[in-house]
């Protein structure tokens, strides 16, 4: 403020950004501050005590492990998705317009419908299960929290289904601003199709990757909804943990330490995603 | 090594209604140095992607080496390739881009590095090995095009204007280096330019073109001395061929003794053979000399421009309504407004038909 009045006029740059800066602070900074103050003080002042009790909490940890795991196995085999859809696509096979609407249908679906769908799957009454009957096979509780291991394929192929088409739509999009030179010169000079995939494609998609990776990671910190239609508690991942914390429990402290968590991982995540994967082609020296 | 036949070559774009290349033949002999020479949109590159198998053609054949490789994938090809927008990989350090191809190939690395730094010496790249292309001006990031395309053991090299983008001195010296370098390795290769000079000085044989096919194919001297019709002569040379409307006049006996030519007012000897009627002279402007206004068919003209270029004098002058060009040495003193008087020497005249442009065959 006094800077402001200092300089007579408000130089027409901060005018323009004034109303993003306006929204950011009332619907991202204000959120944010609150649920920080609400993990860390309590009706005593400053406390670390949620966090000892989110840290003490069974449940918390089992969050963590499944979260992480559904993010170390569902990311590269979205990716690979992705990126073998992206290369059909690329090769212009005869309705290849019609396939890339297809695959980018679940882009529109809310996650909580999603959920719902694959529940009709999955459950024990569900199309699955009618199937295996069908063909005599007998049908199996896939999503029985006595099968931890169903459980998880399940909602993995929620996920895979839903997500994919997030990282296709950018991995196309960023293909769609290379030039097709480099590939004519790579195929001239004797490279296989995937020696140009790996020695141009790939690493001109880069900028692409990295986008779609931070949207990714810090997208499935945040998985919630699927889970939460397949398998109730039985799946518990960290954002169902806060919705937990905070209606079941009755406890917004806690369920805001756990938020704090999300927020911390996925900031540092996205940090070193963008430190080690850092486009170097274009820096001074 | 290889040689290359091209036969009946056709090619349209999607959409486009004209051939990019309209039934061309050419043939390429082993090592040969073949110049495509012609003006902006007349095919040559296209010509050249079908070569290289980055276009299919609607008809016609590519040999390569006697192997009909028309549909065969560019990579199957053994090729070298110099792309008129580079096409040099952003994310591949200078040195990493010049020696793609032979990475590709599995050469090993000390060898590629020994071609490396080869090439890079040649086209003066050495100080900016460990750059990536965004670092570099354009004329060098053609140059390392150049280089890419060179330390190639390819059978056929393809280059589309390699020197464009060089400046006057880099573009004199490297034009001797590169004619140096190809007469060395003995490759084959295509080159495709619309600077004549280019093309006058590097090509064992020169493919002029226009309109997707091919209007005169023939060495560099002849091209210049005996230009196939008016669109040749009045393309190549640095200033152009001139061309003056002229009535023919066989002669006895179609010409035993010789006809003559009348340009405006002045009587020329001509060659024999000729049907009456009018023709077009072409002629170049050092083959049209200032003398006195006695000599015998000398053309009387008005000098319009004068240009001293050093080692010369250029003179655009006026016969009549019709402008020409003239050559002459730099100590001749003319001044604007001034009338002089022109010879034309008879070897280097040509004809003309008036119409169709095509030359008249008279010797
Ligand atoms: N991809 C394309 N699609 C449609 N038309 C094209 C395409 N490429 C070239 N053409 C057309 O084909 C003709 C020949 O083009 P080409 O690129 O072979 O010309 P060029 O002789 O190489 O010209 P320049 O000297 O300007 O490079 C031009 O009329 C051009 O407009
Ligand atoms: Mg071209």
């Amino acid at each position: 403020m006094a800077r402001a009045r200092r300089t007579r006029a408000v130089p027409p740059a901060y005018l323009l950004i004034a109303p993003s800066v306006v929204f950011m602070a009332l619907l991202l900074g204000w959120p944010m501050v609150s649920g920080i103050l609400q993990a860390f003080v309590g009706p005593d002042g400053v406390t670390g005590a949620y966090l000892q009790r989110m840290n003490s909490d069974p449940a918390f940890w089992s969050a963590v492990r499944n979260t992480l795991l559904l993010i170390v196995v569902l990311l590269p085999l979205q990716f690979l998705f992705a990126l073998v859809m992206a290369f059909l696509l690329q090769a212009r096979p005869k309705g290849h317009a019609l396939y890339f609407y297809l695959w980018a249908i679940p882009l529109a679906v809310s996650d909580l419908a999603a959920g719902l769908v694959w529940l009709s799957i999955f459950t024990d009454r569900g199309y699955l299960n009618s199937v295996l009957e069908t063909l005599g096979l007998g049908s199996v509780s896939w999503l029985s929290y006595e099968n931890y291991g169903s459980m998880f394929v399940a909602i993995l192929i929620a996920e895979l289904w839903r997500a994919t088409s997030l990282v296709l739509v950018i991995v196309i999009s960023g293909m769609q601003g290379i030039p097709k030179d480099y590939d004519e010169a790579a195929n001239v000079f004797g490279a296989s199709y995937l020696q140009r995939l790996r020695h141009v494609w790939l690493p001109l998609l880069k900028p692409s990757l990295q986008v779609a990776l931070i949207l990714r990671t810090i997208l499935a910190f945040q998985t919630f909804a699927v889970a939460q239609a397949l398998t109730g508690q039985d799946f518990p991942v960290l954002v169902g943990e806060t919705y937990r914390w905070y209606t079941a429990l009755q406890n917004p402290h806690v369920a805001s330490a756990i938020a704090m968590v999300v927020m911390a991982v996925s900031m540092v995540t996205a940090v070193i995603y963008l430190k080690t994967l850092r486009d170097s082609t274009k820096g001074a020296s | 090594m290889a040689e290359i036949t091209i036969q009946n070559l056709v090619k349209t774009y999607p959409g486009q209604t004209e051939r990019a290349t309209d039934d061309v033949s050419l043939h390429v002999d082993d090592g040969e140095f073949m110049v495509l020479l012609g003006p902006s949109g007349c095919g040559k590159t296209t010509l050249l992607r079908m070569v290289a198998g980055l276009e299919l053609p609607d008809a016609g054949s590519v040999h390569i080496g006697g192997r009909d490789v028309t549909y065969l994938p560019p990579n199957k090809r053994n090729l070298s390739m110099v792309f008129q927008s580079y096409a040099v990989f952003p994310h591949r350090r200078v040195r990493h881009n010049i020696g793609f191809g032979l990475a590709m190939a599995k050469v090993p690395k000390a060898e590629i590095e020994k071609k490396v730094a080869w090439a890079a010496d040649l086209l003066q790249l050495g100080p900016y090995l460990d750059r990536y292309p965004a670092q570099l001006s354009g004329g060098q990031r053609q140059r390392v095009a150049v280089a890419r395309a060179i330390v190639m053991d390819a059978d056929v090299l393809l280059m589309d204007e390699p020197l464009s983008n060089l400046d006057a001195l880099l573009r004199l010296g490297f034009r001797a280096e590169l004619k140096r370098i190809v007469e060395q390795i003995g490759t084959t290769t295509l080159y495709v330019t619309h600077d004549q000079v280019e093309a006058l000085s590097l090509g064992d044989r020169i493919a002029v073109m226009r309109t997707g096919q091919v209007a005169q194919l023939g060495r560099p001297i002849e091209v210049y001395d005996h230009p196939s019709d008016t669109f040749v002569g009045g393309f190549i040379g640095s200033p152009p061929m001139n061309f003056l409307d002229a009535m023919a006049h066989g002669g006895v006996d179609g010409g035993v003794d010789g006809g003559t030519i009348t340009v405006g007012d002045a009587k020329l000897p001509a060659p024999g053979g000729l049907p009456d009627g009018p023709v077009r002279l072409g002629i170049r402007a050092e083959a049209i000399s200032v003398v006195d206004a006695h000599t015998e068919g000398a053309v009387p003209a008005m000098v319009d421009v004068v240009e001293p270029l050093g080692a010369a004098t250029l003179l655009t002058v006026r016969v009549g309504e019709q402008e020409v060009k003239v050559q002459v040495p730099p100590d001749v003193n003319v001044r604007n407004g001034q009338t002089v008087h022109l010879s034309l020497t008879p070897r280097a005249m040509r004809l003309y038909d008036a119409e169709t442009g095509l030359g008249l065959d008279l010797r």
